[in-house]
């Protein structure tokens, strides 16, 4: 084997890719050519390492120096002063908020400090397009032993063990979901894969499967072996390709080794696994949708009972798991279930992969001990909110969650306690506003979002959801009456208590939570017409302060309309018959002179 | 698993087969629990949720046509919440409906009216968006009015399910979901692949689908329902005639039917027009005055004599084996058999078809 004194990894998740890594992979290559050290150092490129906002990124090791921001004219510079004088290149490492502070180390970045990565610990370490780098990371070391050294039963005891639920949102217990399959009678029975990832900013399930292909391959084995499957399905979203690309590529990789496909690691175990690609339906992320959309069907939940592991896909029994679990599993027979269950809180075991967006400093994939308080996530992962705003809440759970104000980021994040406080898991959105977010327009997003990828099934989704949304619009608009609020309520608890599934049963939580802690921001614009957060439009007037005009011009220069008039170095007066309220003139303004409110 | 589970449903006590749904238990039991989607012949999406139910200890108000009883089970049928579940439900169909219940075809024999009328539900309390789609008049028999449509789905199902012509399946997403032919043709084009038998216009709830033929013409309460047989074939279909003025003005479904239940093709559910056609024959003609001559209206008596006697002269002048038979689908089988005695015995001739095989 070909030894090299220095490796530099290239991000080829989505994120560094779309913002440019190729090429830089690509120079790096050339320029290692071109000053003959070829042989010396090697290129790899990963997955995804979870900080997209600071890509493409560059990892040089065995420093473990994180380039950030990286561009194809750095190139020559990181080779020449990092790779052959041992320099490192101080101004492309990342800076910290607020210190501005370089730090050199991955590890010592905020960001990371506090995540731990279990689901995520091959992310950017390893090549995802070679087979051997996973199994350098003890990869498939787990099915081995659950293959040779356990029985299926034993398999499903020692995932009851570990506590490990659900990481699609429902926060089932996976170990009993297993024993359901394997318990129910029948020669055929199917795994399958949920990586319908919809979630508006979610990205942890694309990310594993780029990175860590392998992991839910292997994952996922090990749960047919369990229940007693020989097929499997991965749903994963055509929006996925680079997902689906390295997904066939480990498949084929798996199959050659004989890890996959028949008789694997000479056991006599067998199982097939497929790919089948969405067409990007938010409801297919449901599992009895997800199944008929497998068989060709619409894809529309349909009621349980029964359950999939009694009359699954194809009416055999099949058992259901999303990405994040299946990558989770291999941990578990790698260390043992009590190395597992050590982490987390009583009733959320192990770790949660969030997707960090909104208004946060940092924004990326975040994998955190269960337990940890939303306060560490926002403000010492995240870095806290941009340009020093007001936190003013977090939506968690996706459109099915619902916010959590600033009173309380204290609460432990796991299953029960965000279900107390009216949000959820789900599959790990996280979305951060602050003072400049107007709670009644956050809703309004989220139901927009149920309300369009409704399948039209069942009634209180399809008809209910657009009223809700109906209502919200009109407040936005400033025409809400006081009764707006009580038909919220009755409306959005009618939908909860009678929807068909799990999108239309959550769609009102959104409305449900901002309710229950922004009240007061929903009784402004219905009774004083005002947006406390100067988002809704048809609720602002755009104001000079003429003390602060200097009646420098720029602002009517830049109105579309015409609406500003003033004589030079006097101030301005703005025409509100005429203002269309785009905001350029608040932009342009240098002195602060225009208000809106 | 036992074989009786013994429940409660609205405070009575009653033993019933294992493995049968709640709502099945209540109408044993005499109870009525309104649906829409539900369909005794069709699968069970569950979907128009207005079966609702409450039951003890259950944390939401689960669906009665898909929900099987267990022993001990305590069912509520018109609680508080059921009641305020179902108001809230017809509120929204209704605020996506059109409001012209005066002309529509349907009014006298339509649920969503029904079922608004007992829950006391005078107009929707909802103001917003519409469905507003051109009528699809496409079709030669079916008007389809999507506006209409409550998207219970026993269309798509009866015609996937019953007929198996997968002619109609949802399309679109969330409000804007509708109950189309591929491509959102017309129900009449011919890429659509209907059959016109109208199995979906005999489930349909409301006045989304219905008989073309029968549109201004009568109210269901004023017409008189005769249950008959079928006289295209030889099936034995039976449905009603409807009956105005001593008229047929159109034939709908009886469910009693043995052979056929509520399915019918076009011919039985929309070909009836004949019987009030002027030029229909009543009486038996016969061509005098050689073959340019006309055809004379003329009494039964002669014109059996009249065929009898000229099938005897051709069959002594040129034999048995001139003469040909042809018989209809439209007769019965005892009909049938009839005719094949006449042409073996009476005429002597195997040449006897049906228009079937033409």
């Amino acid at each position: 084997m070909q030894l090299y004194r220095a490796h530099v990894l290239v991000c080829g998740g989505t994120g560094c890719v779309s913002s440019g890594s190729k090429k830089i992979q690509e120079a790096i290559v050339d320029e290692l050519a071109k000053q003959n050290l070829d042989k010396e150092i090697k290129v790899v490129e990963t997955g995804c390492h979870g900080f997209c906002e600071m890509g493409p990124i560059v990892i040089v090791y065995p420093e473990g120096t994180f380039y950030c921001q990286v561009q194809v004219d750095d190139i020559a510079e990181i080779v020449s002063e990092h790779l052959v004088k041992g320099r490192i290149v101080q101004r492309l490492l990342f800076k910290a908020p607020l210190t501005e502070e370089q730090v050199p180390s991955y590890k010592d970045i905020a960001f990371y400090r506090k995540q731990h990565r279990v689901a995520l610990r091959n992310c950017g370490h390893i090549d995802p397009e070679h087979i051997q780098e996973y199994i350098a990371r003890d990869g498939y070391e787990g099915l081995a032993k659950a293959l040779t050294t356990m029985t299926p039963q034993q398999v499903i005891e020692e995932m009851k063990k570990s506590g490990l639920r659900g990481r699609g949102g429902g926060g089932f217990p996976t170990g009993l979901k297993w024993e359901f399959a394997s318990k129910s009678p029948g020669p055929k029975k199917y795994i399958i894969c949920n990586a319908d990832e919809g979630d508006p900013g979610a990205f942890m399930d694309r990310s594993v499967l780029e990175g860590d292909p392998h992991s839910v391959l292997e994952g996922m084995l090990i749960g047919a072996y369990a229940i007693g499957a020989d097929e499997g399905y991965i749903y994963v979203r055509a929006e996925y390709p680079l997902a689906i690309k390295r997904l066939k590529v480990a498949i084929a990789q798996a199959e050659e080794l004989g890890l996959l496909g028949d008789n694997i690691l000479g056991t006599g175990f067998s199982c097939r696994l497929h790919i089948k690609e969405g067409a990007g339906a938010f409801v297919c992320g449901e599992e009895t949708a997800l199944m008929a959309s497998i068989e060709g069907s619409r894809g529309m939940p349909n009621p349980r009972p029964p359950f999939p592991a009694v009359k699954g896909l194809w009416e055999k029994p099949s058992n259901i798991n999303n990405v994040e679990t299946y990558a989770n599993v291999p941990v578990i027979f790698l260390h043992g279930a009590e190395k597992f269950a050590s982490m987390g809180t009583e009733n959320s075991k192990g770790t949660k992969v969030f997707a960090l967006t909104g208004k946060l400093r940092n924004t990326g994939l975040a994998e955190v001990p269960m337990g940890i308080s939303l306060r560490e996530i926002i403000f010492d992962i995240g870095g806290g909110i941009m340009e020093d705003k007001k936190f003013k809440a977090v939506q968690i759970g996706g459109p099915s969650g619902g916010c959590i104000p600033e009173e309380h980021l204290d609460t432990p994040v796991d299953y029960d306690s965000l279900i107390a406080l009216g949000a959820m898991m789900g599959s790990g959105g996280l979305v951060v506003m602050d003072e400049t977010s107007c709670m009644v327009d956050v809703a309004r997003f989220f139901l927009n979002f149920t309300q369009k990828e409704s399948c039209g099934k069942c009634t209180p989704c399809r008809e209910g959801t657009k009223r809700m949304l109906e209502i919200l619009q009109k407040i936005c608009d400033g025409n809400g009456v006081p009764e707006d609020i009580t038909t919220l309520e009755t409306l959005g608890a009618v939908i909860k208590n009678t929807a068909l599934c799990g999108l239309g049963q959550t769609a009102p939580n959104p409305v449900l939570a901002t309710l229950r802690y922004f009240r007061h921001e929903y009784e402004a614009h219905i009774n004083d017409k005002k947006c406390p957060a100067g988002v809704c439009t048809a609720l602002l007037e755009y104001k000079i302060v003429a003390e602060n005009c200097k009646g420098c011009g720029a602002c009517a220069r830049v109105c579309p309309v015409g609406a500003i008039t003033g004589e030079k170095k006097e101030p301005h007066e703005i025409d509100t018959s005429k203002c269309i309220k785009c905001g350029s003139c608040i932009e342009k303004c240098k002195f602060n002179a225009i208000v809106k409110g | 698993m036992a074989d009786n589970v013994t429940l409660t449903i609205d405070g009575q006590k009653v033993t019933v087969p294992a493995g049968i749904t709640v709502l099945e238990a209540a109408r044993q039991m005499g109870i009525d629990i309104p649906t829409f989607c539900h369909d005794p012949e069709l699968s069970r999406p569950g979907a128009c949720r207005i079966c609702v139910v409450e039951i003890k200890g259950w944390r939401n108000l689960p669906p009665s046509c898909v929900t099987t009883v267990t022993e001990g089970m305590e069912v509520e049928t018109e609680s508080e919440a059921v009641v305020e579940a179902r108001r809230t439900i017809l509120d929204l169909l209704l605020a996506n409906h059109p409001q012209d219940c005066m002309t529509c075809q349907k009014f006298g024999d339509c649920r969503l009216a029904d079922y608004a009328y007992r829950y006391g539900l005078k107009k929707t309390t909802f103001v917003g968006e519409q469905t507003n789609v051109p009528v699809d008049e496409s079709s030669a028999v079916i008007t389809r009015d999507v506006n209409k449509c409550i998207l219970c789905g026993k269309c798509v199902r009866v015609c996937a399910e019953i007929v198996g012509r997968n002619v109609v399946d949802f399309v679109s997403r969330g409000f804007t979901t509708k109950v189309s032919p591929a491509l959102e043709l017309g129900l009449g084009e011919k890429e659509a692949g209907c059959v016109s038998c109208g199995s979906c216009v005999a489930v349909c709830p409301v006045g989304a689908l219905t008989e073309k033929n029968m549109q201004g013409i009568a109210r269901p309460w004023e017409v008189k329902k005769v249950k008959t047989t079928c006289p295209y074939c030889g099936c034995g279909c039976n449905f009603d005639l409807n009956v105005k003025d001593g008229k047929v003005v159109g034939v709908t479904s009886n469910p009693t039917s043995v052979v056929n239940g509520r399915h019918l093709c076009v011919k039985g559910r929309f070909g009836y027009d004949f019987i009030h056609s002027s030029d229909r024959l009543t009486r038996p003609l016969i061509k005098k005055g050689g073959k340019d001559g006309d055809f004379v209206e003329v009494s039964w008596d002669e014109a059996i004599r009249h065929v009898a006697s000229r099938l005897k002269e051709i069959k002594e002048k040129n034999g048995s084996e001139a003469i040909g038979v042809l018989s209809s689908a439209r007769c019965t089988n005892e009909e049938n058999y009839l005719m094949n005695k006449l042409a073996r015995v009476a005429l002597g001739t195997n040449n006897i078809d049906h228009c079937a095989r033409l």
